[in-house]
């Protein structure tokens, strides 16, 4: 593929766009994390500390310093991934996140997994049946996954499936009994488990899976399902869908060969920013599941007021719902020949 | 419902009449869906809660009666009592208020707020354009809980500021509408015309172009409704919204979790109204994209 002169322009507008709002979001975790009402220096040193250990401390942070310059600073910890240490665990917060994160793209994946299987048959049907009973009912269980708090369903789930009938692991990532078992190379579980040849961790971790990513998936399914209808609408009513059928193919084949087909592209980056928002749900699902993932360590480090733990959390979502986005363009751009 | 009204209400003078039909008309056209018509009776419903609070509640909703605790529910306390032998059918019924409040200040900041943005940044259009959409752009990065719960952290955890934050992240999208909107007749002929007339841009913004806007603003910020009470019941799950004793159901739900075992009723209903408010609202938006534009059916 050559990149023509036009071509190479907009790639380098698109990276200029991308650049500018990444300097934006740091502006803006900067600003949040200065408003903080806590005092950095005494959540740092504790409350007896003396007034000369205050006033150094207060100084290496850079406090008295001008606000941009302290800006500044805050570019350089970040350019060099240099983000701190949590007061919380005592360990540099990027290593507390990569601890974490593998925890929660595992959910998130399997959670989308469910989410796309779910949500784009849902969607097709609903679009073939448009206004029918079949559109009624997959509108309205499509909206109820929309409607409901996560957190809550989380609950209830873990009452009927986990205390009631004992179908799957209750909290956690795996029982109580393999922690430790399994040695972290990937802080993947169900890699490290597998690579550890630990198939009773397996399944233990799996266990604990399914309910939380099952329950994110019904709620993300709703997007999918809302959007894969409106793109087989567009599709249904185009000329040729009736040359199709007219040419003798059946109705099932000009459904899902011709006309699924041509919207597999939108899909795909529906998809993949349908697994961005899964981050959100993830907080709120970890916590009810205990489930030490991501948003776990976010909520866990917020309500003790950790902030270089936060505000490195929200700057990470931020990297990644931004890095989603691109990467559904260029799915675009790679996958739909128009663009080419 | 007093939305339909409001668009009413908010159109210049002499096209109430027709505006009024209108209303009636798409109330008409709502009630004769089965799903919005839902939608329509708990919004009602829950106004119909909160204005009342005092009369429906059987018992005071911060009333500790340490002789009752975790009681189930019976004839005596609808939905059970609480941990603290508090009854939950007149803390959920009070919690209603709580829930209009949210709903209510998050509307009056974030309309306004994205309809300036967005119908600015649509007038105007060039570098005006691209710094104010830059800056939407910014905030729609992070979803809107993770946002809400960064500035909740910053400025401490309190109904009010999770209102707040609560606002500061669900105007963009309501912005980049009313900016969408906005280009779509910037050029028509008459805004040339008022322009000519020698009408100022705020003028013509103001006059012209925020009424054209209004409806598809409406209907989102309606189906955005349902995220905003999501949110705000996650906020209070996680202990960052509304503070004890105050009864919010996320709150509710949140302290029920310790005795959830064993008394299903702490959880549970506090879950249902969330759920049905939520569910109303997305039924309600739904019915209304349907109602009163034919051409955005299709689209979300």
């Amino acid at each position: 593929m050559r990149l023509s002169r036009r071509r190479l322009n907009g790639l380098t507008e698109h990276g200029f766009s991308i650049l500018i709002t990444l300097f934006g979001l740091l502006i803006l975790t900067f600003v949040i994390g200065r408003i903080m009402p806590t005092d950095p220096v005494r959540a740092m040193v504790g409350e007896d500390a003396s007034r000369e250990v205050y006033e150094h401390v207060y100084q290496q942070l850079g406090l008295d310093k001008p606000m941009w310059q302290q800006f500044l600073l805050y570019l350089r910890d970040v350019v060099t991934l240099d983000f701190g240490t949590s007061i919380r665990t005592g360990q540099p917060v990027l290593q507390d996140i990569a601890r974490a994160l593998p925890a929660t793209i595992e959910l998130a994946t399997f959670a989308i997994i469910i989410g796309a299987g779910l949500g784009t048959p849902m969607g097709v049907i609903a679009a073939v049946n448009k206004d029918k009973w079949q559109d009624q009912v997959i509108r309205v269980l499509s909206l109820m996954g929309h409607s409901m708090p996560i957190f809550w369903t989380g609950m209830i789930a873990l009452l009927i499936f986990y205390a009631n009938l004992g179908w799957v692991g209750g909290s956690g990532r795996m029982s109580q009994f393999y922690i430790g078992l399994v040695p972290e190379r990937t802080n993947f579980l169900l890699i490290d488990s597998i690579l550890a040849g630990q198939w009773d961790v397996f399944w233990s971790a799996l266990n604990h899976l399914i309910l939380p990513a099952a329950l994110l998936g019904y709620s993300s399914s709703a997007y999918i399902t809302r959007m894969t209808r409106s793109f087989m609408l567009d599709q249904i009513n185009q000329e040729y869908v009736t040359t199709a059928r007219v040419k003798g193919l059946s109705r099932r084949q000009t459904i899902w060969r011709h006309a699924f087909g041509n919207i597999r592209v939108q899909l795909v980056t529906i998809v993949a920013l349908a697994y961005g928002s899964l981050l959100e749900g993830a907080v709120l699902i970890e916590t009810v599941f205990a489930f030490p993932g991501f948003g776990q360590y976010l909520t866990s480090n917020l309500l003790i007021g950790d902030m270089n733990a936060v505000m490195t959390c929200v700057l990470i979502v931020g990297v990644i719902f931004i890095g989603l986005n691109i990467l559904s363009d260029i799915l675009y751009r790679v996958f739909d020949p128009r663009t080419r | 419902m007093s939305m339909t009204q409001e668009t009413s209400a908010a159109l210049p003078r002499r096209t109430m009449p027709q505006g009024l039909i209108a209303a009636r008309n798409i109330v008409v056209f709502l009630t004769r869906s089965p799903t919005s018509l839902f939608g329509l009776v708990v919004l009602g419903l829950l106004l119909i809660l909160a204005l009342f609070a005092p009369l429906i509640a059987t018992h005071d909703p911060y009333m500790q009666d340490l002789q009752n605790t975790l009681h189930p529910p019976s004839s005596d306390y609808l939905f059970g009592t609480d941990e603290l032998g508090r009854d939950i059918f007149s803390r959920l019924v009070h919690g209603s208020r709580i829930t209009l409040t949210i709903i209510f200040l998050v509307t009056i900041v974030v309309g306004p707020l994205g309809l300036i943005f967005g119908t600015v940044a649509g007038y105007f259009g060039g570098k005006v354009d691209t710094v104010l959409m830059r800056i939407t752009d910014i905030f729609l990065s992070f979803p809107s809980l993770i946002l809400s719960l960064a500035f909740v952290a910053a400025l401490g955890p309190s109904l009010n500021n999770a209102i707040i934050a609560i606002a500061l992240t669900a105007w963009p999208p309501i912005a980049r509408l009313a900016r969408a909107e906005t280009m779509t007749f910037r050029q028509a002929d008459y805004i040339s015309a008022a322009r000519l007339q020698g009408a100022s841009p705020a003028r013509i913004i103001w006059r012209s172009i925020v009424p054209m806007c209004l409806p598809s603003v409406l209907i989102r910020l309606t189906l955005n409704m349902a995220t905003v009470i999501l949110t705000a019941a996650g906020l209070g799950f996680l202990g960052l919204g509304a503070q004890p004793p105050l009864p919010e159901w996320g709150a509710m739900i949140a302290t029920g979790r310790r005795y959830m075992i064993d008394s299903w009723w702490l959880v549970t209903f506090p879950g249902l109204a969330i759920l049905s408010v939520s569910l109303a609202f997305n039924l309600l938006g739904d019915g209304l994209r349907d109602a009163l534009d034919p051409k955005q059916m299709n689209r979300r």
